[in-house]
């Protein structure tokens, strides 16, 4: 399980914990989290995240 | 080798097209030209900055050399852009001369300044760039009472930040309430009680006309006489976009440097995003409608000519004493404010004459429900 970072706010999306609040599943890999899934505290998209592990 | 895509900024516009055109084009030579540093930080993080406990240097997330690599981009720093020659293709800087074959101008705003006098004016500072910040971060050392002139966005976060590192913050605006321009009366009124629970104290419907030096501190005088005093003075009264060498350049402005869909200005070569550009009218100073542009632009640069989409975009406003976003409405419609106040927030809809909602402005607990509105809002382009 990794973790990714909104390049914009420092949000960090975690796999493990996912984004249940939001839809998104405890355990929901980066890969299958949907396009349509923006930044919780920002707002940015899927795509601002850039891959930055952590 | 064809002429290089050269960006005139690195700021978030800048890199973010420098970003997306990579993603697109593995092959294409992009030139980034800046006058700073050329590192990759986020903005919206200097506002709250001290609540992450962050040193301006470690508000960097890519010094120049490895935000350089990661792009795949060249980077010139330190080089200011002193005229455009759009009938050569080129740009005179400080430096020599840098030839584009498409140049995109991403070269931000700068922070009005009111007409204050006295012995201090000088003094106030203005932060919308990490060295602003840095030099603002120096100068709060050993300080205790910061005033702030603006109630908006950006004063607001400052606001609460201070105050929550524990300064004394005082803040003036010319309007009745905070975020003047983005939220209706009870919502506003309600995220002025969550910010002066935190400690910020708010002056409305005054503007401080005089600030004057007194010893280490200063002397600050507001439109009816009434003294205050400050260790540190910081503007937030808005931004203008940068369009000095656009219009040298005979480029069309307006308010910014205007651009059509695809964002290109009146010279089809040359491109604007960012703060410095207006897109059909629109100069939206925030994150998400760069990213939008960035994205659309990345597109057009690769060959795929694309417009860019607005769809409706809350702004967050990053105060974590009254958590607040906004939708507000797409200029020009009509329509009025209906406030829902709650013990721990307010919601507020934006609503036309047949109760089809077009905005909105969440404070407190209401902030929860910006995802399931969003969606329902009508787009800005």
């Amino acid at each position: 399980m990794k973790k990714y970072k909104c390049i914009i706010c420092g949000f960090v999306y975690d796999e493990t914990a996912g984004d249940p609040e939001h839809g998104i599943a405890a355990g929901t890999r980066w890969l299958d989290v949907p396009e349509s899934w923006s930044c919780p505290d920002c707002g940015v998209a899927k795509a601002d995240f850039e891959m930055v592990e952590v | 080798m064809s002429a290089p895509v050269v960006i005139l900024g690195a700021g978030l516009a800048g890199f973010g097209v420098a970003r997306e055109l990579r993603k697109l084009d593995k092959q294409v030579a992009i030139r980034v030209v800046t006058a700073d540093a050329g590192a990759f930080y986020s903005k919206p993080n200097l506002s709250n900055a001290l609540a992450w406990q962050k040193t301006p240097a470690q508000l960097v997330a890519a010094p120049r050399a490895a935000i350089a690599a990661q792009l795949g981009v060249d980077i010139v720093d330190h080089v200011r852009a002193v005229e455009l020659l759009p009938a050569e293709h080129a740009l005179r800087t400080g430096d020599g001369r840098i030839d584009y074959g498409r140049l995109v101008l991403a070269i931000g705003a700068q922070p009005i300044r009111l007409p204050i006098e006295g012995s201090g004016a000088a003094d106030i500072l203005s932060v919308n760039h990490l060295d602003d910040y840095a030099v603002f971060r120096r100068q709060l050392a050993g300080k205790r009472r910061i005033a702030i002139l603006g109630a908006g966005l950006i004063g607001c976060e400052f606001a609460n930040d201070l105050a929550g590192a524990g300064f004394a913050v005082e803040v003036f605006d010319l309007a009745p309430q905070p975020l003047s321009r983005l939220l209706p009366a009870a919502a506003a009124a309600f995220f002025a009680r969550g910010l002066a629970a935190a400690g910020v104290r708010f002056h409305f419907a005054t503007s401080v006309g005089r600030v004057d030096r007194h010893g280490d501190a200063y002397v600050l005088r507001d439109l009816e006489g009434r003294r205050f005093e400050a260790d540190l003075v910081l503007s937030a009264v808005g931004l203008r976009p940068e369009t000095a060498l656009a219009k040298a350049a005979g480029l069309t402005i307006n308010r910014g440097i205007v651009v059509d869909r695809q964002l290109a200005t009146s010279d089809a070569a040359i491109h604007a995003v960012g703060d410095c550009a207006e897109v059909q009218g629109l100069v939206l100073p925030f994150v998400l409608p760069i990213m939008q542009q960035a994205r659309a632009l990345a597109k057009t640069l690769a060959g795929m000519a694309t417009p860019v989409d607005y769809p409706a975009m809350p702004v967050v406003v990053k105060t974590p004493a009254c958590p607040t976003v906004v939708c507000p409405p797409p200029a020009g419609l009509d329509g009025a404010w209906r406030e829902e106040a709650s013990a721990d927030g307010v919601r507020a809809l934006f609503v036309d004459a047949a109760g089809k909602p077009l905005g909105f402005a969440l404070v407190g607990a209401a902030t929860s429900a910006k995802q399931a509105l969003a969606p329902q809002m009508p787009a800005w382009l």
